[in-house]
């Protein structure tokens, strides 16, 4: 068992980040800091999750969201998919193992992955709208937010959602409020089984492996971490049984990465291309003036124009 | 056939000194200047999202959710008005044999010298290339943009649809504004146009100069492919 992030004191703490660990910050160039923060990273062992969704309530209560009453359709996500309200949401998905032949309940806790190539961030074109602090935490200021939904046709995970309300985007702040003041997400808090556990992503790794040599022993052979290192690695992983075959838990993506047309539209060398086209057009317009000179009527035309009107060509 | 022209035929030719040929409807003004005014604010808060550089030009629209907010408004106002100057002025831009032989000849154009260019009618090749580009231009940037007008349409496009749909928009704008560079310019380097825009009219001199086609087809009475 990995030790839980004690309980606070009553004492009123510094936060240990803030805007001056920015390592990345949407549409704006940032120095970032000499010293990068210990990377923290949340682990969610799969095999570990009884799916009681306690961390989406203390999620919810946490951040101070209120999930609209929904629509029961028959399966077990509640709500039916992420919203600007729910952050995080338990998918379900029964595997009948054909090597095997149990049925395997895979229930996956969805959510940001915090990414340490945000796709996001690196489509957002509001400055500041979306952040990237040192020790890996990707969040969104919503105060910066336009509501463009690029982050969405950014994120490898489709993650992000926009609120119908106010018209931002809304997802998982790895409780960055929390973990500024030592504590760890709320959602690792409330978990009844320690399947959602935090620290930093060296002991998470580390963490994982004493799990993966468990779940070995137990038969899953093709157990494993997933830090999908298409996306630079990501701050919350997941311990699967079946590590080889990510989709199986509900979709989860088989080796992520920004998408190329996401990369392209984004890329300096387009813009700066785009740009530049622009610019020459303008360029050879005010050359072609300056060489040629305004095309101007003459007076001869306008007699000849006379001339025409009037009937009398000579 | 040498009959002398009746002028008094034609009444969209005024004599006079300059004599001057009328060469847009009031409404047709009206819609080209409401289709200008779309654009470019069109590309103003486009450029804003484009790039960071151009961030700053979302406080003409007050602020960026009120760029986002506006943008795609403005889309649609400008693309139905369009319309209407495409409608308005499509069969004058079909392409004619002499459309090729002006273009073989555009160095001599460009070098303000149109002696021994073919006569052009209503409109030049360049006018005419300019025309059909822009109107693909806004077709696929119309389209493109419902693609990723997230409060109404962009929910009924997967996410990959709406990544081409960005790249598809981004690079058609591009083009849109090289190519709209090219109309201004045109537009100020050849003298005696802007009148076209602004009064509706032109000199005659204008038109033997550029036009002479079409001013010749006005003079003659004969239903030319002018409006």
């Amino acid at each position: 068992m990995f030790p839980p992030v004690p309980n606070p004191g009553t004492e009123a703490t510094d936060q240990t980040f803030g805007a001056g660990d920015l390592m990345r910050r949407s549409a704006s160039k940032v120095t970032p800091p000499a010293e990068r923060q210990t990377e923290v990273a949340k682990l969610i062992d799969v095999s570990k999750c009884i799916g009681c969704k306690a961390c989406q309530v203390a999620c919810l209560e946490w951040n101070e969201q209120v999930e609209e009453i929904g629509f029961n359709d028959g399966r077990y996500e509640n709500p039916p998919d992420l919203t600007e309200h729910s952050w995080t949401l338990m998918r379900y998905a029964e595997y009948e193992n054909p090597e095997t032949g149990n049925l395997e309940w895979l229930i996956r806790k969805d959510g940001c992955m915090h990414c340490e190539d945000p796709g996001c961030l690196k489509a957002c074109p509001a400055p500041g709208a979306i952040v990237q602090y040192s020790n890996g935490i990707v969040d969104f200021k919503q105060e910066n937010c336009i509501g463009c939904g690029y982050c969405i046709q950014g994120c490898p995970f489709n993650i992000p959602r926009l609120s119908k309300t106010d018209r931002k985007v809304y997802k998982c702040t790895l409780c960055v409020d929390r973990v500024a003041v030592g504590q760890g997400p709320a959602c690792a808090k409330a978990c009844p089984t320690q399947a959602i556990v935090f620290g930093t992503k060296a002991e998470m790794t580390e963490y994982a492996q004493t799990r993966i040599a468990d779940l070995n022993s137990r038969g899953y052979d093709k157990a494993g971490l997933y830090d999908p290192p298409g996306v630079g690695g990501t701050h919350v992983m997941y311990v699967l049984q079946h590590a080889d075959q990510p989709e199986l838990y509900s979709g989860l993506a088989n080796a992520p990465k920004i998408s190329g047309l996401v990369e392209t539209w984004k890329s300096g060398a387009a813009k700066y291309t785009g740009l530049a086209a622009v610019g020459i057009f303008a360029a050879a317009g005010f050359l072609h003036y300056l060489v040629n000179g305004a095309n101007r009527v003459s007076a001869e035309d306008e007699a000849k124009a006379r001339d025409l009107v009037e009937g009398d060509r000579t | 056939m040498t009959a002398e022209p009746n002028v008094s035929k034609n009444p969209a030719i005024h004599r006079g000194d300059p004599v001057t040929v009328d060469r847009y409807s009031g409404l047709a003004r009206l819609n080209h200047w409401i289709t200008a005014v779309g654009l470019i604010l069109l590309a103003l808060s486009g450029l804003a999202l484009f790039h960071p550089a151009f961030f700053f030009l979302t406080v003409l629209f007050g602020g960026g959710q009120m760029a986002r907010f506006l943008h795609p408004w403005i889309g649609v106002i400008t693309a139905v008005s369009f319309a209407g100057l495409f409608l308005r002025f499509w069969r004058y831009n079909l392409w004619r044999g002499d459309d090729s032989r002006w273009m073989g000849r555009l160095s001599k154009v460009l070098a303000g010298d149109e002696e021994g260019v073919p006569e052009v009618g209503r409109y030049n090749a360049g006018q005419k290339v300019y025309f059909w580009v822009m109107s693909l231009c806004i077709a696929v940037l119309f389209f493109s943009g419902l693609v990723i007008w997230m409060e109404y349409f962009a929910d009924s496009f997967t996410i990959e649809q709406r990544r081409v749909g960005v790249l598809v928009h981004s690079t058609v704008a591009i083009l849109a504004i090289c190519t709209w560079i090219v109309h201004v310019y045109a537009a100020i380097w050849v003298r005696g146009t802007i009148s076209a825009m602004t009064r509706g009219n032109v000199t005659g001199g204008w038109a033997w100069r550029h036009h002479r086609k079409w001013l010749r087809d006005l003079a003659s009475g004969k239903p030319s492919d002018s409006e």
